[in-house]
């Protein structure tokens, strides 16, 4: 009885020994990246050749070639970065959708920013001149009494003909 | 009858003088930019009689020139440089390639004229099939970046053909493929004759 339960011991084991190397091996193949795996990167690359086309929707012979290259890449084991350096390296940059932060190219990025901060800058000193232009309510001269400007107030040196005006409107009442 | 108070001065800007200097200049510069950039556009770089510039070409290994894997321009002066843009997924190219490598044929060992075949965006598996699949034997590589086809502008198509006189100077443009080896002689020719 102890003979036989030892043997089915030693069976069980083989058959688990067995059982595990193949996976063992299995996963340590590089799985063929799919589709999706390869259009998830050539959609931030865009054809060389196609002007303005994603690399993953461009029908031409030469982008099924590069997607086919974005494939044997992944399957490499190479990142999604790496991939799109060697593009950048061999077919320029522009295959990037965006032109890299180098060069003459920073005046993109500068520029915009730049302009809308002074656009912003203009637009405040506008508002504070006109603000200084327009009378404060409360500092409204009195205009019942020509005689009597309000000190400080840009109309504090009457106008002759609102003073006329008012003289006019002050015989009436 | 309201009466507006006493606001019929305009009020003064008061943008500082280098505030005011710095948005001149700065559109100026843009502006400038901008109209370099329809220049270049519109005017190719490279056409008959100007001096082409040095470029630098990375060889297939394979199909180098006497041995190196880099040739430069500037290393050439003295023979007449044929640059050919092609690429293995362009069908007119694959047209023209017999004729292309027949005249090389015919120069190879004159010492006189050099081949350069450029291989404009392409993947390097199908473009050493095609390297193979025409027996193409005068020193070929890829166009690295676009450099090389950049300093001629080229953004009409392939197959494109540029040759370059014995002093660096572009002497004829071929927009689309040769038709025939002899084509690509009779342009050739004159150029090494007399010496």
């Amino acid at each position: 009885m102890k003979k036989s339960v030892y043997l089915l011991f030693i069976v069980i084991c083989v058959i688990l020994m067995f059982s595990v190397v193949p996976a063992r091996s299995i996963s340590a193949q590089q799985p063929t990246p799919s589709d999706d795996e390869v259009n998830a990167i050539a959609s931030q690359l865009f054809c060389p050749v196609c002007q303005n086309t994603p690399l993953d929707v461009c029908p031409t012979q030469a982008c099924r070639q590069w997607r086919d290259l974005i494939r044997q890449m992944l399957a490499e084991g190479k990142s999604a970065a790496e991939i799109k350096q060697y593009f950048v390296t061999n077919y320029g940059a522009s295959v990037l959708p965006e032109p890299p932060r180098s060069g003459i190219n920073w005046l993109i990025y500068i520029v915009p920013p730049v302009a809308f901060l002074l656009g912003v800058f203009l637009l405040f000193q506008a508002f504070h001149t006109w603000k200084k232009a327009v009378p404060d309510p409360g500092s409204a001269p009195d205009y019942t009494d020509p005689g009597k400007p309000d000190p400080g107030s840009a109309s504090a040196v009457k106008d002759p003909y609102i003073s006329q005006l008012e003289d006019e409107l002050k015989k009436r009442t | 009858m309201s009466i507006q108070p006493g606001i019929n001065s305009t009020p003064k800007r008061n943008v500082p003088l280098w505030a005011q200097i710095l948005i001149w200049l700065g559109l100026l510069g843009l502006l400038g930019l901008l109209a370099a950039g329809l220049l270049r556009a519109s005017h190719p770089i490279m056409s008959v009689g100007s001096r082409v510039p040095d470029f630098t070409l990375t060889l297939f290994s394979g199909y180098e020139y006497h041995g190196a894997l880099q040739v430069k321009r500037s290393e050439l002066l003295g023979k007449v440089i044929v640059v050919n843009f092609w690429a293995s997924w362009c069908q007119p190219c694959a047209g023209e390639a017999p004729d292309v490598e027949a005249a090389w044929k015919v120069y190879e060992h004159s010492g006189k004229v050099v081949f350069l075949g450029i291989d404009y965006v392409d993947t390097e598996p199908e473009a050493r099939t095609y390297l193979t699949q025409f027996a193409i034997s005068y020193p070929n590589g890829p166009d690295l970046g676009t450099k090389i086809s950049e300093i001629f502008n080229r953004n009409l198509g392939v197959p494109e053909t540029y040759i370059i006189d014995r002093q660096g100077f572009l002497h004829y443009i071929q927009i689309g493929p040769f038709q025939s080896a002899a084509e690509l002689q009779s342009i050739i020719d004159p150029m090494i004759s007399g010496n």
